[in-house]
């Protein structure tokens, strides 16, 4: 009986990493802005799933105390801190111009996930038999993917967002291979977090007052501005 | 032995009769979402009867391919049916005839013939619906494969029959990654062969959107019911598969009588009418992508798969 209730439990485990690895596919496949951060919210949830289900199924408390601060940080005070921060209107755009065109983008970011499985595949060799599981390789994955969003993205919401996808995995990972994370380590990185978006939701703000514009890929030359001509000219 | 001819039988009829009435469920109840009256569930047939009692007109130009078509359309979904689980989850007599792979080339041979059809006439509209199915032939065509392979890796087999019980089998597979990855996927490539909404609106009469519907309008009388009947026949097939072999293996007769047999018909079709509510579901929520997005639709579907791939394989 408790085998199987653990096989299911690491099964489940399975699909919530299977579906995380697909929300980061999806990152890098919406156009919409506002469908990049819901996206972005469905992933940190699994990711509170997953380390719920991990939770369970090796009797860690602390990795409750992982998911608890990932149910509340990121798919609640994120997505607040972006809404009070950055203009509305960047939620409302619709991404025209890429690097790449979506679906050579959507085969890099799988030719990542299947490199991703053959990084992982040394950390997986070093750690003991149950720490090995999906979780290693995804999160692995969705660092790399995470990395290329933003390469690839030239607007930035979506820009800020496939940084938090890297922290997304980073965390996916790290929580299968250790088990008992000081709590203080959790809310430490967790506040990190907020304060990155606290601070790009500022950045973007202001980049958007001065150029009128959040394509960051169009703003490609510096430009030095004498303080008292600041006000009349837009930079571009 | 006889017996498994006399079910193979009645697997082919279940198809044959039920078919057109799953498409008109289907569309009775998207009409019913957009708080329209609808035509009657049994529309299907009544077009069917009309018109086989229509005359049949073949243009002169036309080569035998346009008078053969109708036939291989008709037939190929016919002979998928005798290799698939439509009500028993037991091997029958032409089940291993052709496995899952041979299905799906059968199934593409009628698009084959219809694209060469449709092309035949030289009518305008014709060819550019050709290209425009053999567009979303080419790209769905890769997931199909992968799709084949990822459950044959699993099961160690590509028949049906043998597939069907491998994910459910302890009950604990079935929330596997790769399944569920797999569901998707496929589910992807049903909307986009069956020209559903994301990829093609099957309701729509404007001859410039069309994908599969152009293909046919040169049809007339017995050729265009077979045609139609054809597709209704396909759509079923394709949802018999994900449905008994992929999604939800139960409900299939177990013991090898008559009577067990019977009793599969309603919970299969109690099944399949489950299905086209979600799919009305899908098709309310979304509209017709344009035709350079269903790239980006099947490229979807193609990373769904190859995700279940490399979450089975590793």
């Amino acid at each position: 009986m408790n085998d199987t209730i653990n096989q299911l439990l690491d099964n489940l485990n399975a699909l919530v990493t299977g579906l995380f690895l697909l929300t980061a596919f999806g990152i890098v496949a919406m156009r919409q802005a506002r469908g990049v951060l819901s996206l972005f919210i469905v992933q940190s949830l699994l990711l509170a799933a997953s380390a719920a289900l991990l939770g369970l199924r090796h009797h860690a408390e602390s990795l409750f105390g992982v998911a608890l601060v990932n149910l509340i940080s990121k798919p609640m005070i994120v997505p607040w801190l972006l809404r009070k921060t950055s203009p509305s209107e960047i939620y409302t755009r619709r991404e025209v111009s890429q690097v790449l065109s979506i679906p050579a983008a959507l085969l890099i970011a799988l030719a990542l996930a299947i490199l991703a499985y053959f990084f992982a595949l040394p950390i997986s060799n070093a750690v003991a038999p149950e720490f090995r599981g999906p979780n290693v390789p995804i999160g692995v994955a969705g660092l790399l993917i995470g990395a290329f969003t933003l390469t690839v993205r030239r607007e930035a919401l979506p820009l800020l967002v496939g940084l938090l996808v890297m922290e997304n995995g980073a965390f996916l990972s790290g929580i299968s291979i250790s088990r008992n994370l000081p709590f203080l380590v959790e809310l430490a990185i967790a506040t990190d977090g907020l304060i990155i978006v606290f601070i790009s939701g500022i950045l973007i703000r202001t980049v958007q007052r001065r150029v009128g514009s959040t394509a960051v890929g169009e703003l490609a030359n510096l430009k030095e501005v004498s303080a008292e001509s600041l006000e009349g000219r837009a930079i571009k | 032995m006889i017996p498994y001819i006399v079910f193979n039988l009645m697997q082919v009829v279940v198809v044959l009769l039920c078919a057109p009435l799953a498409s008109g469920v289907l569309s009775r109840m998207k009409e019913i979402v957009q708080s329209k009256q609808g035509p009657s569930i049994f529309q299907p047939y009544r077009d069917l009867w009309k018109l086989f009692h229509k005359d049949e007109i073949v243009s002169e130009e036309s080569s035998w391919i346009f008078r053969f078509t109708p036939y291989v359309v008709f037939a190929t979904p016919i002979m998928v049916t005798l290799l698939i689980p439509v009500l028993t989850n037991y091997p029958l007599f032409f089940a291993f005839m052709g496995d899952m792979i041979a299905g799906g080339f059968i199934l593409s041979l009628g698009g084959f013939f219809s694209t060469l059809a449709a092309i035949d006439t030289a009518n305008p509209y014709g060819p550019m619906g050709a290209s425009r199915t053999r567009m979303v032939g080419f790209l769905s065509e890769p997931v199909f494969m992968i799709v084949f392979f990822t459950v044959s890796f699993v099961a160690g087999s590509t028949i049906p029959y043998i597939v069907q019980e491998k994910w459910v089998t302890p009950l604990v597979f079935f929330v596997t990654p790769s399944h569920v990855l797999l569901m998707l996927a496929f589910l992807m490539l049903i909307l986009a062969e069956g020209g559903r909404i994301p990829v093609d609106n099957p309701t729509g009469h404007f001859e410039l959107a069309m994908i599969d519907e152009s293909k046919s309008l040169e049809y007339s009388g017995r050729g265009f019911a077979l045609i139609k009947w054809g597709g209704h026949m396909k759509f079923f097939v394709l949802m018999c598969i994900f449905l008994n072999v992929l999604l939800t293996p139960w409900g299939l007769a177990a013991d090898q009588t008559l009577g067990a047999v019977l009793l599969a018909v309603p919970k299969v079709l109690l099944k399949v009418f489950i299905f086209l509510v979600v799919i009305v579901v899908i098709e309310s929520q979304l509209s017709k992508l344009r035709l350079f997005r269903i790239a980006e639709f099947l490229g979807a579907a193609f990373v769904t798969s190859v995700a279940a791939v490399i979450a089975q394989v590793f």
